[in-house]
């Protein structure tokens, strides 16, 4: 994979707390593992860039060269892999996406 | 081990495969494996043939100590020929014993 693409990513998750490759955008996803995560972060209220894989072949490919793992979505927080979309949910429905969110100091505002 | 005598003369289906492979990587306590493929009909990924997206519960005492990305990298090296041969979306369900019985 050419370091394009990986010093892109390194860029982009460095620059932004959280991250998601996805397929399709946070109001457009086209994929229903994309769209639970983004549901869960909509849900927690937490900022984040959605980065749409399925707009540049190579980017699709090297995501899952960077973070060594086979499948989309990808979360991204202060630059490290947390997880695809089932961990995100586990991590989630057990209260430790928000500590970890925390633990990074990103901000979350639950919905009330 | 193999509890479907009907499809012995059949070539094995992924299912099949994703499962006599984890049980000689992790020799689990239990496992169950499901083809979701017919639910993604029409979805990024799907294919006419099939056999694309599956959901995998393994409980596995490997999986002690281990961290969930971790747990999920050793799943997904196991099955990286079936990465390559078209499987498009694995869900993965991964639990020590102990995890297992504080789910029921």
């Amino acid at each position: 994979m050419s370091n394009v693409v990986f010093e892109r990513i390194q860029q982009e998750v460095t620059e932004n707390p959280v991250v998601l490759y996805m397929k399709g955008t946070p109001m457009f996803p086209q994929c229903g593992f994309s769209a639970r995560v983004v549901q869960i972060l909509m849900h927690m209220g937490v900022k984040f860039k959605g980065v749409n894989v399925l707009e540049d072949p190579s980017l699709r490919e090297g995501i899952k060269q960077y973070s060594n793992w086979p499948t989309i979505p990808q979360l991204y927080v202060g630059g490290e892999f947390v997880g695809g979309c089932d961990i995100v949910s586990e991590m989630f429905q057990a209260g430790e996406l928000q500590q970890h969110l925390a633990d990074k100091g990103i901000a979350t505002q639950p919905a009330a | 081990m193999q509890d479907r005598p009907t499809e012995t003369t059949q070539p094995a289906s992924r299912a099949a495969r994703i499962e006599a492979c984890l049980r000689r990587a992790f020799a689990p306590e239990a496992i169950a494996v499901e083809d979701d493929s017919a639910r993604h009909f029409g979805h990024a990924g799907y294919r006419p043939e099939g056999e694309t997206h599956y959901n995998v519960r393994l409980v596995a005492a490997a999986f002690r100590g281990q961290s969930r990305v971790a747990r999920s990298r050793a799943v997904h090296a196991a099955l990286v020929e079936e990465f390559a041969g078209g499987m498009h979306a694995l869900s993965l369900r991964l639990l020590t014993p102990e995890e297992a019985a504080a789910e029921r």
